[in-house]
C-alpha cells in the first residue's frame, strides 16, 4: 500500500485512475460475464446452476443464422470499408483546397447527427415514395404511383451498409484531420510535391500511412460498430431475418426463456465475430501494407490512381453531406407535412398540427432526454479532466487503448449483463442506470476531444501558478479550467450528443420503463406516421446541434478565457 | 545576361496590407549558392514558398520566377523541380531511409537503376549500410544528409534551404554545411539558402 500512497500524496488526482477504470472496465467485465453465464445455460437468480450447453446448441440450429450471419458480415465489412475508401481518398484530394475548409467546418455538426435520425430522415429520402422518386416522378420516371420497390429494408441490406458508409465516412474524416494535427502533414506534403508527386498521389504515398498509424484504433471501433449496428439496422436493414444484433435485441424481448439463452450466445457470438473481424481487418492491413511497399518508390508522380481516388472522394464525401442535409430536411419536412401526396415534392398543405399534438409528450420526451445527457456528459467530463490531470492520456499512454474498450466491444454483448446488474443494484429501470450506463460510451469521446487541447496547454502556465503558491487544485481550478474553457465546453457538447444517440444503452439498462428521444424515433420509424417520426426525429436531431451551436455562439467569454 | 539558373525580377511580397519586401531582384547562377539572411518575419520563408510554388493565396505577390529561362509563375509546385530542403528534416516516418530515397528517384528507372542511385547517394552521404533503418532513429546530421541526398535524387533543377542547419549543434552544422554546398556545387544546380546563422555564408550574401 505504500508505493500507492506515495503516489497518491505525489498526485492528489490519482484516484482518478481507479475510479475510471471502475466506470470503464467495471460495468463492461460484469456485463459481459452477466451475459455469459445465462449462455451456458447458468441463471443463479432463477435457481439454475447447471451447465448447459443447449443454447448453443440451439443457436447454430437455427435457420436464420446463416442468413443472418452473412447480413451482419456484408454491412459490416462492407460499410467500413466503403467509409475507409471514402475518408482516405476525400482528404487526399481537398486536403489544403478552400472546400476542405468547408467540409472540415461541417464535420462536427454531422458527428452530432445521431444516428438514429439520420436512418429515419435517409429513409424518407429513399423510400419509393421519398423525396428523391417524387423530385424524379413522373416526368423522369414515368411512377404515377410510388414504385414497388424494396429500397430501404432490402433483403439484402444494401441500404444499411450505403446508409452507415456515409455516416460514418465523415467520422472517420474527422478522425483523420484530428491525426493530420499530429504529424508535420503540409511540410510532409510540400515536400513529396517539390520532387514531382502530384497533390493527391502525395498525400495518399506520404501522409496516408502515418494518418492511418493514427486512425487504427477509431476504424477499429467502426468496423465493430457496423458489425452490431442495431437502431439503424431497424429502421433501414431486413426484417427477415435481421443481421445478428437486432436478432440478439428481438430474441432479449421474447418472452420464451429459452430464446433468452440463445440471445445471450448470439450476444457472445457477437462479440467472438467482432474480435474474429478486427483481427481480420489487421491482416488485411498488413497484406495491403506489404502490397503497396512497391509503388510507395516506384517513381511514378502521377497516374489514373489519384484520379480515380480523386472521383471516389469527391463524389463519396458530396453524398455524405447531401445525405446528411436532405435527411434533416426530409425530417423538418414531414414534421410540418399536413396534406402530402405523391408525386408532389412539397407538401400541398403545411401544418403544425403534429407538433402540437405531440406537445406534453415531447417535452417529457426532451426533458428526460436533456437529463441523462447533462449528466452523463457532466460526470464524463470532470472525470476525463481529473484524468488528464493525473497524467493519464498522454500520446504514447496504454491507458488510452482501454478508453476504446466501450467502442470495441459490441453493445449488444455486455448491455443485458449490465441490465442484470443494475437489477440486483435495485437500479434498473431508473434515470440513474440509464445515465451510467449512457457514461460508458460518452467518456471516450470526451476524453478524446479534451486530451489533445489539455496536453497542448503551455505547461509553463501551471509551474508559475504552482510557483505563486497555489496548489494543483487552485492551479486547477482558477488557472487551466478557464483557459480551456472552450475545449470543455466542446467535450460536454460532443459528450452530449453522443448520450442523445445511445439506443441500445437506453433499451437495456431502462429496462423498457424510461423512454427517450431515440427509442421512441426508432419505435416510431417502422410505423404509418411519418409526420410524427418528423418530430421525434428531428427534435433529437436538434438537440446536439443545439448543444454545439451553444459552444460556438458564446465565442467571446470562452474564447477571451482561452487567451 | 544569361538566363539560365534561377533568376527573381522585382519580386514584391505583401500579406493584410504590410509589405514584407519590394523590387527583390536576384539571379543565381548554376552551380551558385546564395545566402538570404534577415530579421524573422521579414518574409525569408515566405519568399522560399512563393519560389518553390507552395505560397499561401491570402499573400500578394507581384513579380516574377524564372528557373532555366522558364516562368515559374503557372506551374504548380510539383511541376516546378525545385528542391527544398526544410529545417525540419521533413523526412516520412513510415518508410525506410532507403524508401525515403528511393521515393524520389524520377520515374522510368528500372528497380535496379533505382537501388544503385540509392545506394550511391547513401555513399556519397557517408551513410552506407543505412538503407534499412527507420528514420527516428538517426542523429540530426544524418537525418539532415539524407533529406538533402533525397531533395537531390529528385534532380532537381534549383535548390531552396530553408534554414536546414539551425537545429544542429555548431560543429555538426559546419560539417553538414560542407557536406551540402559541395554537393548541390558538384550536380551544378543553383541554390538560395535562408538563415539566421551568419556563418552560413556563401558565394554572396543578401539581406532582406
Amino acid at each position: 500500500m505504500r508505493p500507492v500512497k506515495a503516489a497518491f500524496a505525489r498526485n492528489p488526482f490519482g484516484w482518478a485512475l481507479p475510479l475510471t477504470l471502475a466506470v470503464f472496465i467495471g460495468p463492461i467485465f460484469l456485463g459481459l460475464f452477466g451475459t455469459l453465464l445465462p449462455a451456458f445455460g447458468l441463471q443463479p437468480a432463477l435457481g439454475s446452476f447447471e451447465l448447459s450447453f443447449d443454447p448453443w446448441h440451439d443457436f447454430f440450429n437455427d435457420p436464420a443464422l446463416t442468413k443472418s450471419l452473412r447480413l451482419t458480415l456484408t454491412v459490416g465489412f462492407g460499410a467500413t470499408l466503403i467509409a475507409v475508401i471514402i475518408g482516405f481518398c476525400s482528404v487526399a484530394i481537398l486536403f489544403g483546397t478552400r472546400a476542405f475548409g468547408i467540409v472540415r467546418s461541417l464535420l462536427a455538426p454531422a458527428l452530432a447527427f445521431p444516428h438514429a435520425s439520420f436512418a429515419v430522415g435517409l429513409a424518407f429520402l429513399i423510400a419509393p415514395s421519398g423525396w428523391i422518386a417524387r423530385l424524379i416522378s413522373p416526368w423522369a420516371t414515368g411512377w404515377d404511383q410510388p414504385p414497388d420497390l424494396l429500397i430501404v429494408r432490402d433483403p439484402d441490406a444494401i441500404a444499411l451498409m450505403l446508409s452507415l458508409a456515409l455516416k460514418e465516412s465523415l467520422f472517420l474524416v474527422l478522425m483523420i484531420v484530428g491525426a493530420l494535427g499530429q504529424i508535420n502533414a503540409g511540410s510532409l506534403l510540400r515536400s513529396a510535391r517539390s520532387m514531382g508527386y502530384a497533390p493527391a498521389r502525395a498525400w495518399l504515398i506520404v501522409i496516408a500511412p502515418q494518418v492511418h498509424a493514427q486512425v487504427r484504433l477509431p476504424i477499429y471501433a467502426m468496423l465493430a460498430s457496423a458489425l452490431s449496428i442495431v437502431d439503424m439496422a431497424i429502421v433501414l436493414g431486413p426484417a427477415a431475418p435481421p443481421p445478428l444484433a437486432p436478432m440478439t435485441l428481438d430474441w432479449f424481448r421474447e418472452l420464451d426463456s429459452g430464446r433468452q439463452l440463445m440471445a445471450s450466445v448470439a450476444a457472445i457470438f457477437q462479440l467472438l465475430l467482432v474480435i474474429g473481424a478486427v483481427l481480420l481487418w489487421r491482416f488485411g492491413e498488413m497484406v495491403v501494407n506489404l502490397a503497396v511497399r512497391g509503388p510507395l518508390t516506384n517513381g511514378i508522380r502521377r497516374g489514373w490512381a489519384e484520379r480515380i481516388a480523386g472521383g471516389v472522394g469527391r463524389i463519396g464525401i458530396s453524398l455524405a453531406l447531401v445525405a446528411s442535409v436532405g435527411a434533416i430536411l426530409m425530417l423538418l419536412i414531414w414534421s410540418f407535412a399536413g396534406t402530402w401526396s405523391w408525386p408532389g415534392a412539397l407538401p400541398q398543405r403545411w401544418s403544425a398540427a403534429m407538433w402540437v399534438r405531440s406537445g406534453d409528450t415531447l417535452v417529457l420526451l426532451v426533458w428526460r432526454t436533456a437529463i441523462i445527457a447533462i449528466a452523463a456528459s457532466a460526470i464524463a467530463t470532470a472525470l476525463a479532466i481529473f484524468c488528464l490531470e493525473a497524467g493519464i492520456g498522454q500520446p504514447k499512454s496504454r491507458w488510452l487503448v482501454i478508453l476504446y474498450v466501450p467502442l470495441l466491444v459490441p453493445q449488444i454483448s455486455f448491455l443485458f449483463g449490465v441490465q442484470l446488474l443494475w437489477n440486483r443494484l435495485w437500479l434498473d429501470g431508473t434515470m440513474v442506470a440509464v445515465t451510467l450506463t449512457h457514461l460508458l460510451f460518452v467518456l471516450p469521446y470526451v476524453f478524446l476531444v479534451l486530451s489533445d487541447p489539455y496536453r497542448a496547454l503551455d505547461p509553463r502556465i501551471a509551474i508559475a501558478a504552482r510557483s505563486l503558491g497555489a496548489s494543483r487544485l487552485r492551479t486547477l481550478v482558477r488557472i487551466k479550467i478557464p483557459l480551456l474553457a472552450r475545449p470543455i465546453a466542446t467535450a460536454m457538447a460532443i459528450g452530449f450528443a453522443v448520450s442523445v444517440g445511445q439506443y441500445l444503452p437506453t433499451l437495456f439498462a431502462g429496462a423498457g420503463q424510461i423512454d427517450t428521444l431515440t427509442t421512441e424515433a426508432v419505435a416510431l420509424a417502422s410505423g404509418a406516421d411519418r409526420r410524427l417520426a418528423g418530430v421525434i426525429a428531428f427534435t433529437l436531431t436538434a438537440l446536439p446541434f443545439m448543444a454545439l451551436a451553444l459552444v460556438s455562439l458564446a465565442p467571446n467569454r470562452l474564447g477571451r478565457a482561452n487567451q | 545576361m544569361t538566363s539560365a539558373g534561377l533568376i527573381l525580377n522585382d519580386v514584391r511580397l505583401a500579406i493584410g496590407g504590410r509589405t514584407l519586401f519590394d523590387g527583390l531582384c536576384l539571379c543565381i547562377a548554376p552551380g551558385e549558392i546564395v545566402t538570404l539572411m534577415g530579421e524573422s518575419g521579414s518574409g525569408k520563408s515566405s519568399l522560399i514558398a512563393y519560389i518553390c510554388g507552395s505560397l499561401d493565396t491570402e499573400f500578394d505577390v507581384r513579380g516574377s520566377v524564372t528557373l532555366d529561362g522558364q516562368d515559374m509563375g503557372p506551374l504548380p509546385i510539383e511541376r516546378r523541380r525545385i528542391g527544398v530542403m526544410f529545417q525540419d528534416d521533413v523526412l516520412f516516418a513510415h518508410m525506410s531511409v532507403g524508401e525515403n530515397l528511393a521515393f524520389a528517384v524520377p520515374p522510368g528507372v528500372t528497380r535496379s537503376e533505382r537501388q544503385t542511385r540509392v545506394n550511391d547517394a547513401l555513399v556519397e552521404a557517408d551513410l552506407d549500410g543505412f538503407a534499412a533503418r527507420n528514420p527516428a532513429t538517426l542523429s540530426g546530421g544524418q537525418k539532415a544528409r539524407v533529406a538533402l541526398m533525397r531533395a537531390l535524387l529528385a534532380e532537381p533543377r534549383a535548390m531552396l534551404l530553408d534554414e536546414p542547419f539551425s537545429r544542429l549543434d555548431a560543429t555538426l552544422r559546419e560539417r553538414v554545411r560542407n557536406f551540402a554546398f559541395s554537393t548541390i556545387k558538384r550536380r551544378n544546380i543553383p541554390a538560395l539558402l535562408v538563415t539566421h546563422d551568419r556563418q552560413d555564408k556563401s558565394d554572396h550574401v543578401i539581406t532582406l
